[in-house]
């Protein structure tokens, strides 16, 4: 039976709190309602109020608490509503759970779950891509699956790990796709890029929904004659710079996608990485496809004039082909 | 119990339980207003302290009279004015020493600085700068707590200017609506670096801010060590008994500046005047005598074992080295 991206990470937590009585969610709406996405439909019945904790509108009460349980053994998954909220909790995770590690050695084993992402017409503040506020700060890890398969691996593994880990799940990708999941148990690792598309020509390194826009463009380009290895990177913190930089070495031509905004987005880290690492191996320039630098609007005609599609990738590549 | 208690501990001092206490009362504010002279006074203007320092002379009563009512399944949430919580949890003054000259031997191994230090294997918890940032995170290790099945309680300690912070707000809301067993701990030194209490909130006391989480609050005499043994040992039956948080807020004064670097021109000086006369040392120091808790020669003697173990402490964190460069990297993931 197919399974939504929304639904394996439903399983994913249903199966680790099953598995282990230390992890518990807690967050806005997520009880009774089940959440503002569904995505805890359920749990609350099963699980009651200890391990289903419903919060005041707190995003920084929520992520301390989570913090604090953490310190003391537990494994929480909280819930920012929306991924654009996750700011009202930003001094919780970068100054307090980033660094505990580091300063005094001690762990903070907790999740936080960001739904984000644009073309749902959520307007500026319900659709933001906020990842790389986190991706520079050591201490975090930040992950992005991009599937319904790496979905409930990485929150299983996420909830597993000992550092903090910051789950961004992709809003657009909740209900559009589905795929057969395996049975038997698995989980997928932190810190691994995958090739979810071989080629030889050029390399589109992305991740979350823009993976989908990149293996459409590589269909197109493939009638064309063209063979595109799209990589996902699945990960953002820590960064699989070497999966992407053996796939620049094969390719030659590298085009960086990401529905984030461009200045300071993931695409220049993977620039100046490619750049100090494969330099040699290039025959092109390195290129971005990435949202503008602005706000991310509302109505229907700027919003897609302002998200990355397959369209804009595919002239970039074509200018890539003929360089 | 450390080891000066036990080597100073003399016929009388445990003659009854009340005498005992007051030992301990007078030996831990004691050997925190010895230990942060040292800091302040010698060792930061020696150079050998690298970075900022933050005392709490004058509100030793404040952490010696809380953290001694602490079980060890407490887990204590000091701020930076509240040496007192780590040796009485038995961290020893070397390793504090250590931690301030940035020394591999220091709590931290020189990773981070001052009060900015935590062991979970004796239930205390770091600050960050931000210090109300630590108040949700207390809540939620009170949640932890109970959601465990343990009868342990938080202690969470906040000066009064971080009651102003939205995330103290949020997280003694959240602890309230939770009814988790927090006690909140108010130091309300009057100032908040430069800032007055005026400048800093409307109402005239932090404990007015209870009723609006329909919190009891109590107001205490901080430069009091049995007032505020006796108000925490309320505030702490309380929330264990699982009537949910408590908020005390102990009434002292800051007696030096925000920092070794602030010589605090901005306070009144009849205000240090003032508040010197109720310096908690010598006020119990009277009340021992008077109440036949020690005699003159052994609280002499009990100062005389403070120092010793205090140039003991200096001596060690000397001795210990800087941090290796070569584990920069160490530490920031479990494996990476």
């Amino acid at each position: 039976m197919s399974t939504t991206y929304l639904e394996a990470i439903r399983e994913g937590l249903w199966e680790e709190m099953e598995r282990d009585p230390n992890v518990f969610l807690i967050g806005e709406d997520i009880g009774a309602y089940g959440g503002a996405f569904k995505v805890t439909a359920g749990f609350f019945e099963r699980f009651g109020a200890r391990r289903v904790v419903d919060t005041p509108i707190s995003e920084a009460a929520i992520v301390g608490a989570a913090i604090g349980a953490a310190l003391m053994g537990l494994r929480p998954v909280a819930e920012m509503q929306f991924a654009d909220f996750i700011s009202c909790g930003f001094d919780q995770i970068v100054n307090f759970a980033a660094k505990c590690r580091y300063r005094w050695n001690a762990s903070v084993p907790m999740v936080v779950r960001a739904p984000s992402g644009g073309g749902v017409h959520g307007g500026p503040f319900h659709s933001q891509n906020p990842e790389m506020w986190f991706v520079r700060t050591p201490g975090l890890k930040v992950v992005a699956p991009a599937t319904a398969y790496d979905a409930k691996g990485l929150i299983k593994s996420a909830i597993r790990d000992n550092d903090p880990v910051l789950f961004f799940e992709h809003k657009a990708l909740y209900r559009r796709i589905k795929e057969d999941l395996p049975s038997e148990e698995y989980t997928v690792p932190i810190g691994k890029a995958k090739v979810v598309r071989e080629g030889k020509d050029l390399t589109i390194v992305t991740y979350g929904a823009m993976v989908w826009v990149a293996l459409e463009a590589a269909a197109t380009l493939a009638e064309e004659g063209a063979s595109v290895e799209v990589v996902d990177l699945r990960t953002l913190l820590p960064l699989d710079r070497e999966t992407v930089c053996q796939s620049v070495r094969k390719t030659s031509k590298v085009l960086l996608l990401h529905e984030d905004t461009r200045t300071g987005g993931m695409a220049g880290e993977l620039a100046a990485s490619i750049g100090e690492s494969v330099f040699e191996h290039l025959d092109a320039p390195i290129v971005r496809v990435t949202a503008p630098d602005t706000p991310v609007p509302y109505s229907p005609p700027l919003e897609d004039a302002f998200l990355p599609n397959a369209e804009k990738v595919i002239a970039k590549a074509r200018w890539l082909f003929r360089y | 119990m450390s080891r000066a208690v036990a080597t100073t501990l003399h016929q009388n001092w445990h003659a009854d339980p009340q005498a005992e206490l007051a030992h301990k009362c007078l030996y831990y504010m004691s050997l925190m207003r010895e230990v942060e002279d040292r800091i302040e006074r010698k060792l930061y203007r020696q150079g050998k302290i690298v970075g900022g320092v933050y005392v709490g002379r004058g509100q030793e009563a404040i952490p010696v009279g809380t953290a001694l009512v602490a079980e060890p399944g407490d887990v204590l949430f000091p701020s930076h004015r509240d040496m007192a919580v780590f040796l009485i949890r038995g961290v020893t003054p070397g390793r504090i020493f250590a931690q301030y000259m940035g020394r591999a031997g220091g709590v931290t191994g020189g990773r981070d600085a001052n009060m900015h230090m935590g062991d979970l294997n004796r239930n205390i918890v770091s600050i960050i700068s931000a210090l109300a940032a630590t108040v949700p995170v207390a809540a939620g290790a009170a949640l932890a707590l109970r959601y465990q099945g343990s009868n342990g309680v938080v202690f969470s300690y906040f000066g009064e200017g971080a009651t102003s912070r939205g995330d103290w707000h949020e997280g003694v809301n959240f602890a309230t609506v939770q009814k988790l067993p927090v006690v909140f701990i108010c130091i309300n030194n009057q100032y908040a670096y430069s800032t007055p209490l005026g400048l800093q909130m409307a109402c005239a006391n932090v404990a007015d801010r209870g009723p609006g989480y329909n919190m009891p609050a109590e107001i205490v005499d901080g430069n009091d060590v049995l007032a505020v043994y006796e108000a925490t040992r309320r505030a702490v039956d309380h929330a264990r008994s699982g009537n949910g948080p408590y908020l005390l807020e102990c009434k002292t004064f800051r007696m030096t500046g925000h920092s070794a670097h602030d010589a605090a021109h901005y306070v009144p000086k009849d205000l240090f005047e003032e508040w010197s006369k109720l310096d908690p040392i010598t006020r119990f120091e009277a009340r021992t005598l008077a109440e036949g808790w020690g005699t003159q020669a052994e609280i002499d003697e009990l100062h005389a074992a403070v120092h010793r173990e205090v140039d003991e402490g200096v001596a060690w964190a000397d001795e210990s080295p800087y941090p290796d460069p070569a584990t920069l990297l160490d530490g920031v993931y479990e494996s990476y």
